[in-house]
């Protein structure tokens, strides 16, 4: 409950933190008071297109990736899985660029985050084929470089060969992942992806319990693993996909939230699930609030945050668990 | 490798100095070693950029302009689709360039580097037009390229003639309304930059030079937003989709635009300091008066 507690206030505090940070100077209290009452000048409309979409877009995502993280660990029993390093944000990538440059669909249209949804499936169910249920780390890791390279050269042929001028700039964005000019439209676009992702996953809190004693123990206690698996990979698959449509592949913040929560919840999954929601939420609104007071005119990329916490921890996990093999 | 350039070069010493009383200092440096204006016109004339394209076929004697860039027919940034068509078009690739036997190539001052040295060490005479920053340079340039044409009056008239129309636009501002260049990225430029002259020339003051911005830079959108200028003027889109452009159909920036009662974009008339940029001048103290009538 503390802990609970404690994630709300800090998911609370930096919503307000991001609010008032931005390259317009303005003062914290005008700024707030004009996004609730509006009034004359172009403030109010600062804080409501420009700096209360990006505010949600951070906790709608990071929370996402916290808990699609949490459950993907938890169902593949192994800490390494995280839909950013096994390939899943970079097939999602990889839909969404398709879809826009080939004219499928505008970029802010139901369209876009459909066809990361798409690429998204086909990156978990090429994961899950590879690496299996019962896979080591090991292939899990593999499979998920194999299909994260490939997604990744596919990105970018296809925006070297858009005739936009811009597009091949682009490649980064979809790499790394950005909040910045995003607008309300995109808060609309994701929200129904999020709210259908966290409800499937809810579902499964119980079963990843179950899950840590077994697969035969979690099947004998009742718990149909095949439809278990099925709502896991549509979760998770919603969930990346809405959220890369919108922001691009943002890495490691699905790993290194559960990880630090564990220990807090007793390393019990179906708590975890909750917990790494809104740790994610902190984590990513702190990347946010990061890329804006450091370099506020070069548009750094939140991937490149979430990688410099979140890489050395991989490499550390890699040591732990090659450690115990031993 | 023939060595027909290095002749000229030299006879071309004095007629340099010549040259240079007209041009301002900065260009004298480009000139000495380049071609100019000899009793014997160059002949062959290659142009590899957009720029140089435009002024070439505007000042270029029947025959003597070769070929012009690809770049030339592209009608997002070339204000002479139409007379391109009429001239074979060359990707500015040393080797296809060097096959046409030019005897002048006409060249940007920093695009294209390594097939303008390549040439140069060929034996190709190459005159490197300076970038066109300000008004000033327009002129310059356009005698400098009328000069190295052997078509110094034809240049001159011209140039005269660009001064005296631009004199006339700006006559008359009463007032100065704010404007932002915003494009693609959020992209804008300041008053060190040809689009910021423009907008400077049609009597418009550039929020980018009160953000600090004097070349070019990203202007974030919550500061054009809080600016709230009386124009907002974007880059006119590309063909295929790109998220760099989405920032133009950001909510904010349509509120506000729809606050303004015109729609500005730049178009292929804005790119190139030649005498089509007053039509773009025009066009915006057209929007400048029609501000000034709202108020």
């Amino acid at each position: 409950m503390r802990l609970f507690l404690g994630l709300t206030f800090a998911v609370l505090a930096l919503f307000a933190a991001s609010l008032v940070t931005g390259p317009a100077q303005t003062g914290a209290v005008e700024s707030l008071s004009a996004l609730m009452f509006g009034g004359d000048g172009p403030l109010p409309l600062v804080m409501r297109e420009i700096r209360l979409p990006r505010a949600v877009l951070a906790v709608l995502i990071g929370g996402g990736l916290g808990l699609s993280g949490a459950a993907l660990q938890g169902y593949l029993r192994n800490p390494l899985a995280e839909p950013g390093l096994i390939g899943v944000s970079s097939a999602a990538a990889l839909g969404a660029v398709i879809a826009i440059h080939t004219g499928l669909v505008a970029s802010g249209s139901l369209g876009l985050p459909f066809a990361a949804l798409g690429g998204a499936l086909i990156g978990v169910f090429l994961v899950l084929a590879l690496a299996g249920a019962q896979g080591g780390s090991l292939t899990l890791i593999l499979a998920g470089i194999a299909i994260s390279a490939l997604a990744g050269a596919l990105t970018s042929l296809v925006l070297n060969l858009s005739p936009n001028p811009f597009a091949a700039s682009e490649i980064v964005f979809w790499m790394m992942g950005s909040l910045a000019d995003r607008s309300i439209v995109h808060v609309w676009l994701l929200l129904p992806f999020i709210a259908v992702g966290v409800g499937l996953i809810a579902t499964l809190a119980r079963g990843l319990d179950a899950l840590t004693l077994g697969e035969d123990a979690a099947q004998t206690m009742g718990f149909d693993l095949k439809r278990l698996r099925l709502t896991l990979v549509i979760g998770v698959a919603a969930i990346v996909g809405g959220t890369t449509a919108v922001a691009g592949a943002i890495g490691f913040v699905g790993l290194v939230v559960p990880h630090i929560l564990r220990p807090f919840v007793g390393a019990q999954p179906s708590r975890l699930l909750w917990a790494s929601g809104l740790g994610g939420a902190v984590m990513l609104q702190l990347a946010d609030i990061t890329v804006r007071v450091v370099m506020p005119e070069r548009d750094l990329k939140l991937g490149v945050v979430t990688a410099l916490v979140g890489a050395p921890l991989f490499l550390h996990l890699i040591y732990k668990t090659r450690a115990g093999q031993a | 490798m023939p060595p027909r350039a290095v002749p000229s070069m030299l006879d071309c010493a004095l007629t340099g100095k010549h040259i240079a009383r007209r041009a301002t200092a900065g260009l004298v440096a480009l000139l000495v070693g380049a071609a100019c204006a000899c009793a014997d016109a160059p002949k062959r004339v290659v142009s590899v950029n957009l720029c140089t394209d435009q002024l070439a076929m505007l000042l270029a004697s029947p025959g003597q302009l070769v070929s012009v860039s690809n770049i030339a027919s592209d009608p997002l940034v070339s204000a002479m689709v139409d007379e391109a068509a009429e001239y074979p078009m060359n990707f500015g690739r040393a080797e296809e360039v060097y096959l046409l036997h030019p005897d002048l190539v006409l060249a940007g001052q920093y695009a294209r580097t390594e097939a303008v040295d390549m040439l140069e060490r060929l034996g190709v005479p190459v005159l490197r037009v300076p970038f066109a920053r300000s008004m000033a340079d327009v002129a310059a340039n356009i005698r400098l390229i009328g000069t190295a044409l052997g078509r110094e009056e034809a240049g001159e008239a011209m140039a005269t003639d660009f001064e005296a129309r631009l004199l006339t636009l700006q006559e008359g501002v009463r007032s100065n309304p704010s404007a932002a260049l915003y494009s693609a990225n959020g992209y804008t430029t300041g008053a060190m930059s040809l689009s910021g002259q423009i907008l400077l020339a049609a009597g418009f003051e550039n929020v980018a030079d009160d953000a600090g911005i004097p070349y070019g830079g990203v202007l974030p959108m919550e500061v054009l937003v809080m600016a709230a200028p009386d124009l907002v003027i974007t880059s006119s889109p590309y063909p295929g989709a790109s998220r760099s452009e989405d920032v133009l159909r950001h909510p904010a920036v349509q509120v506000l635009r729809s606050q303004q009662r015109r729609a500005t974009m730049s178009d292929q008339d804005w790119v190139c300091g030649t005498p089509r940029i007053l039509a773009a001048i025009e066009a915006l103290a057209q929007d400048r008066q029609a501000l000034e009538g709202d108020n």
